[in-house]
């Protein structure tokens, strides 16, 4: 029973296939969590942290690539963030500087937690995620590749290996409401993007997976309301109360239903404020 | 050749702490980091029901698991089963019934931390669950079963003064509701356990606020005598009043025993939520009865205190609420009914506060409503009834105490208020910081107020003393205590008092331990009057000593000797001798026992002496408030607090910083969520301390009125910082918003919704 | 306990063996159970107080975070390591002379952690400095103390401006 630490990503699906029980730890700000809880046992562990290739990221002009391996302090702080803002903005509320110094954007993925904090703006963003396994490799859009909450499609053989994040032409802002100013699980979290065009909202937190507020944004769509031009108060109010009735919030120890449902009302009415300031 | 004087750390200097080196470098041994040949790793089985009965425990599978040694039930505590600081009603280990959620039922000793996690997933717990009794106004009408043998009320207590129907033009109520929060202390429950050779003794390395008492709650479990239980204070990761009761004390130290080898025991975050005691929840409600210029005339208040499974404390921090029922406010009548009592609730205790914090949240709410009702400003409705040396309390006793209320509100008043929001401000100076939620549009600001009374010392009748040796010999004092040093900084204000008393220089702090007398609690602000008050005395003591012996040596009177900076020197000038050489060679070895003066139980009319003595303090709150997220942002605390002397102005600034720090938690994020019995939020991801980005500007005065009554004419000031910044904080967003705030702490959907 | 796990990790430029650990084993609780390195500590296991920072390959991680085993290969700095002659670094000496230290749990992890800071950004203005010490808790001292010893470091290093 032991730790392997491979360094090729070709290793790293080798290693899962050979060992169907082992399990996969990339930054650790979950996985060891959970050790530390004694909610699990570890036997045979593929620690991805060798594997220059995951920490890789690459613009091509319309998207971004970016490695699992791919740290939430280098989003937040290096050239990623100037493509990709409203990635930036949730990279920086994601725990803490140490958790974020560890943490990678394929743990979030992997972990799929509806409060994941990157979670939203990939799936405003539209983005794929790249899977390896000795089978080959698949592209999954989010979409599909979130199924609930902490349930995701990957294969027990595969591995996150990064995703592809197109670009958008338009606005991009997040926000993301917690009780304390720092370090905090979100009660309620929003990214509202604008390409080709149209308006995109996804929330976190207030549903099984990520919702994609389709119903509001097709209204939006519907009013004319041209994106990133101003938009009267009274429709900004009802698309926020119309993104909110998407949402499927649920009380607990954090927060309530109806906490969580007010609070998605009001930031993505003020990120769609943002948006026809920008 | 002048020379400029080497500044001495005595009284009143900023010296810096003797144990920082060793902190700063990670070298300080906190209790958790103690390590010895041989040591077994112990651990605790707790009940996952808040009301249950056992039916069986089967420890047999756990016995089999390679690398356990040893597994221990209530069967093998060889002495007393109960224990408690007030009333022994709590089990060392629970038998026929659990009555909270994470009641010890079992604990194992094994050769690694995951093998006891093993053990005790090994071992078979047969529940039978019963439905909890959460709700304490059932265990007060009576309508519960009691769920314990002492019944279901710790205590009730009424207070009737002066006239109960007086009354006035003006009349403001209101029911308030205080969460339930927690020490959160960063060092977790610790202990090492090293049985004697022969297995008639122990010695333990605890970190504690208390350690003769633990020492004699132990004994009588164990069924040991009191000096066969030799206690050493490990260092202490913080205390805050979760350390007063037994955790993990009883059960390392039976491991030990049981397997004739060293044991150390350390919880984890969440073994700490449900391994001590927190702060009451409490309901309160009151009504003041005050004229049209603002005076109070009446007071009626009723006190709910939910002491959760097991008396603790409860009794005396019912006590304190109660009696601290009109704030730093003079008030000619009360009648005011308590009560404290027991549920399947988290067993609850000593918190920074004790009782008073509650009381206090209500109180100053009160004070707001009366100044709103009468046209006043919350500052001049509080100096209107501002309390003063010589006012008989609604106890009858009568503040003898300095009392500078109005200073203490007058100097926070005068604090600048903190500049306006910019007009395009950073987003960490927002409400939500990086979470980006709003702009500047989107917030309130507000002011509030909240002045505060704190007893000092312990209570009705308790006659609470401390006890420190001094040790003189070749220009070197040698202190012995047995002061629980939790971080408050005992430790560097003791040598201060010696090298004062004494005029040397160095002075080296012994082992704290049960070598020497009691100290009494790292508690209720009281080390620095009582410990301070002991090493003061053993001190002078010695003193004396020292100038009688100096008189012989040099044939002049002792009367005309004294202790001027680092010499000895007489009144006529013609004699100068540095206590150095005075003391080569000899030795001075005197131990002293500091006693404040009594106290007085109350009567069935709440009427009696039961306080030492009391502090005061101001704080006023500016916050910023999202009124649609109901997000807050403290901007600033101004506070101005009674301290008496400032012994140590750094150590006093590092109090009241530290206090307003946990005020602002129960203020506006720190609760323990509980659902009928149930803990929710154990671990520190949804049980939320203030972080660098929640810590306020904090504008802080030391009022230094000399307390005539206190040994050094310091008061205590570890508690008042963390009393009434709570109500100012919360009265702040009241006047942001213009909403109802009345429970703390205040959740977004309070504010907003 | 034991899984016949071997490995070495690189701590304060050392090469350490680690024989017959479990598998699940924190880096927190390698370096103080194994390595005879206590400095750090634990007070939450789960990356919520910062007690535990240490420093891997120049990032400042929660040490609790980390599986001892898979930090083989990596540069690990620990508070221990800061001051191997015995002195003491201007970070923990201002710490000292601030006020800054109570109890004294979270000081190893804040020392470090302002290290870090300043390692990355020699002039932090007072809300970076806020918000690169957000993920330590510290529960005496309300953080006044540690501004202030943070502010003298970055004061004292920049010939009295900021």
């Amino acid at each position: 029973m032991s730790v392997l630490t491979p360094t090729t990503i070709s290793d790293a699906a080798a290693s899962l296939a050979a060992h169907p029980d082992a399990q996969i730890l990339s930054g650790g700000t979950d996985f060891m969590v959970e050790v530390n809880f004694n909610h699990r046992k570890p036997s045979t562990v593929v620690a991805l942290g060798g594997i220059e290739e995951l920490r890789r990221w690459s613009n091509d002009g319309t998207s971004v690539f970016i490695g699992a391996g791919v740290t939430w302090q280098d989003i937040e702080t290096g050239p990623i963030s100037a493509l990709l803002p409203a990635l930036a903005e949730a990279a920086r509320t994601v725990g803490s500087p140490q958790i974020r110094a560890a943490g990678t954007i394929g743990g979030n993925l992997g972990t799929c937690s509806p409060a994941g904090d990157g979670l939203p703006v990939l799936a405003a963003l539209e983005c794929n995620i790249h899977l390896v396994s000795p089978r080959g490799e698949r592209i999954v859009p989010f979409a599909d590749f979130m199924v609930g909450p902490k349930r995701n499609s990957r294969a027990a053989d595969e591995i996150i290996t990064g995703v592809t994040v197109p670009v958008p032409d338009g606005y991009q802002g997040y926000a993301k409401v917690g009780v304390r100013n720092a370090m905090v699980i979100s009660i309620a979290s929003a990214c509202l993007v604008i390409h080709d065009n149209k308006v995109r909202v996804a929330l976190g937190s207030v549903g099984p997976t990520i919702i994609r507020a389709t119903g509001a944004e097709q209204w939006l769509d519907q009013m004319q309301a041209v994106p990133g031009r101003a938009v009267s108060p009274a429709v900004a109010a009802e698309f926020g109360r119309r993104v909110a009735d998407e949402a499927r919030p649920i009380d607990d120890h954090r927060s309530t239903a109806d906490y969580r449902r007010h609070a998605i009302s009001v930031i993505t009415r003020r990120l769609l404020e943002r948006s026809a300031q920008s | 050749m002048s020379s400029v004087a080497t500044r001495r750390d005595t009284l009143g200097a900023n010296a810096l702490r003797p144990d920082g080196i060793a902190k700063v470098r990670g070298e300080f041994g906190f209790t958790g980091d103690l390590w010895h040949d041989g040591m077994l790793w112990g651990a605790t089985l707790r009940s996952p029901h808040p009301h249950a009965r056992i039916i069986s425990i089967d420890t047999t599978p756990a016995l089999l698991i390679p690398g356990v040694t040893a597994v221990v039930t209530a069967r093998d505590v060889p002495g007393q089963m109960n224990y408690g600081l007030i009333a022994e009603d709590q089990p060392v280990f629970a038998s026929d019934v659990v009555r909270y959620m994470g009641e010890p039922v079992a604990a194992v000793a094994a050769d690694h931390p995951e093998t006891c996690r093993r053990a005790l997933a090994a071992i078979v717990v047969e529940y039978e669950v019963l439905a909890p009794l959460w709700d304490p106004e059932r265990a007060i009408d009576g309508s519960a079963e009691p769920i314990h043998p002492d019944g279901n009320v710790f205590r009730t207590q009424k207070i009737v003064h002066g006239d109960p129907n007086a009354r006035g033009e003006v009349t403001v109520e209101g029911e308030y509701v205080i969460g339930m929060q927690d020490q959160a202390f960063l060092g977790t429950e610790a202990a090492l356990a090293i049985p004697d050779h022969d297995g008639g003794g122990v010695e333990v390395y605890v970190a504690t606020q208390w350690l003769h008492e633990d020492q004699k709650q132990m004994a009588k479990c164990l069924n040991l005598p009191a000096e066969k239980v030799r206690l050493t204070l490990g260092g202490v990761g913080g205390a805050f009043g979760g350390r007063e009761d037994l955790s993990l004390q009883v059960h390392t130290a039976l491991l030990a025993l049981h397997t004739g080898r060293p044991v150390k025991m350390q919880y984890g975050r969440e073994e700490s939520f449900f391994g001590h005691i927190h702060r009451h929840p409490a309901k309160v409600w009151m009504r003041h009865h005050a004229r049209r210029d603002g005076t109070i005339v009446n007071i009626e208040a009723r006190f709910v205190f939910d002491g959760g499974a097991y008396a603790s404390t409860s009794s005396a921090v019912l006590l304190n609420g109660i009696t601290h029922t009109q704030g730093p406010y003079k008030c000619p009548n009360a009648s005011v009914i308590g009560h404290a009592v027991r549920t399947n609730n988290p067993p609850c205790g000593a918190m920074r506060g004790f009782g008073v914090v509650q009381a206090c949240y209500a109180h100053e709410s009160q004070m707001d409503k009366l100044a709103a009702a009468l046209g006043m400003s919350p500052v001049d409705i509080r100096v209107k009834n501002a309390m003063e040396t010589g006012d008989v309390m609604i106890t009858g006793q009568v503040m003898d105490s300095v009392a500078p209320v109005v200073d203490c509100i007058r100097q926070t008043d005068a604090i600048p208020l903190p500049p306006d929001m910019p007009a395009d401000p950073h987003e960490l100076e927002l409400p939500g910081g990086s979470g980006l939620t709003s702009d500047r549009r989107h917030i309130k600001r507000g002011i509030g107020w909240g002045v505060s009374i704190k007893n000092i010392m312990y209570s009705e009748g308790f006659d609470d003393f401390s006890t420190a040796r001094c040790r003189l010999s070749d220009g070197v004092v040698t202190l012995k205590f047995a002061t629980s040093e939790v971080g408050q900084g005992f430790v560097t204000l003791a040598p201060q008092i010696a090298r004062t008393v004494l005029g040397v220089d160095d002075v080296i702090i012994d082992t704290i331990d049960t070598g020497v007398g009691s100290a009494g609690s790292t508690s209720a602000s009281r080390q620095t009057w009582m410990s301070g008050g002991a090493v003061k005395g053993a001190c002078m003591l010695v003193q004396q000593k020292l100038l009688e012996h100096v008189a012989r040596e040099h044939s002049v009177d002792a009367s005309s000797l004294s202790v001027v900076d680092t010499e000895i020197v007489n009144s006529a000038g013609t004699l100068r001798i540095s206590v150095a050489d005075a003391t080569r060679g000899v030795s001075f070895d005197e131990t002293y026992e500091h006693h404040h003066r009594p106290t007085e139980d109350l009567d069935e009319n709440g009427q009696g002496d039961c306080h030492v003595a009391f502090a005061f303090v101001a704080h006023r709150a500016v916050v910023d408030v999202d009124e649609e997220l109901g997000l807050v942002k403290v901007v600033q605390i101004a506070t101005a607090q009674d301290v008496g002397v400032a012994l140590n102005p750094l150590s006093v600034i590092g109090q009241i910083e530290g206090g307003i720090a946990q005020g602002l938690g129960l203020a506006v994020m720190e609760e323990i969520i509980v659902t009928e019995g149930r803990v929710r939020n154990p671990s520190f991801t949804d049980y939320l301390l203030p972080t660098t980005l929640d810590a306020p500007v904090v504008e802080a005065r030391m009022i230094e009125q000399f307390e005539p009554l206190s040994p050094l004419g310091a008061k205590g000031v570890g508690e008042p910082p963390c009393i009434s910044v709570t109500p100012a904080i919360a009265n702040a967003i009241r006047n942001a918003t213009g909403r109802v705030i009345d429970r703390v702490p205040v959740r977004p959907q309070d504010i907003c919704l | 306990m034991s899984n016949n796990e071997i490995y070495t990790l690189t701590v304060n430029g050392e090469t350490r063996e680690v024989r017959d650990a479990w598998v699940g084993e924190s880096l927190l609780y390698v370096l103080r159970e194994r390595l005879g390195l206590p400095g750090a500590k634990g007070a939450c296991e789960q990356g919520e107080c910062g007690s535990c920072t240490v420093v891997i390959d120049n990032r400042a991680v929660c040490s609790c975070l980390v599986l001892a085993a898979s930090a083989t290969g990596k540069e690990i700095a620990t508070v221990e390591g800061l001051n191997p002659d015995g002195s003491l670094t201007d970070v923990q000496q201002a710490f000292i002379d601030e006020g800054a230290v109570q109890c004294g749990f979270c000081t190893p992890g804040l020392v470090v952690a302002v290290h870090g800071l300043l390692e990355r950004n020699p002039h932090p203005d007072e809300l970076e400095v806020k918000e690169a010490l957000s993920g330590n808790i510290c529960r005496c001292t309300g953080y006044g103390r540690i501004f202030a010893a943070v502010d003298k470091v970055i004061a004292d290093r920049n010939g009295g401006a900021r």
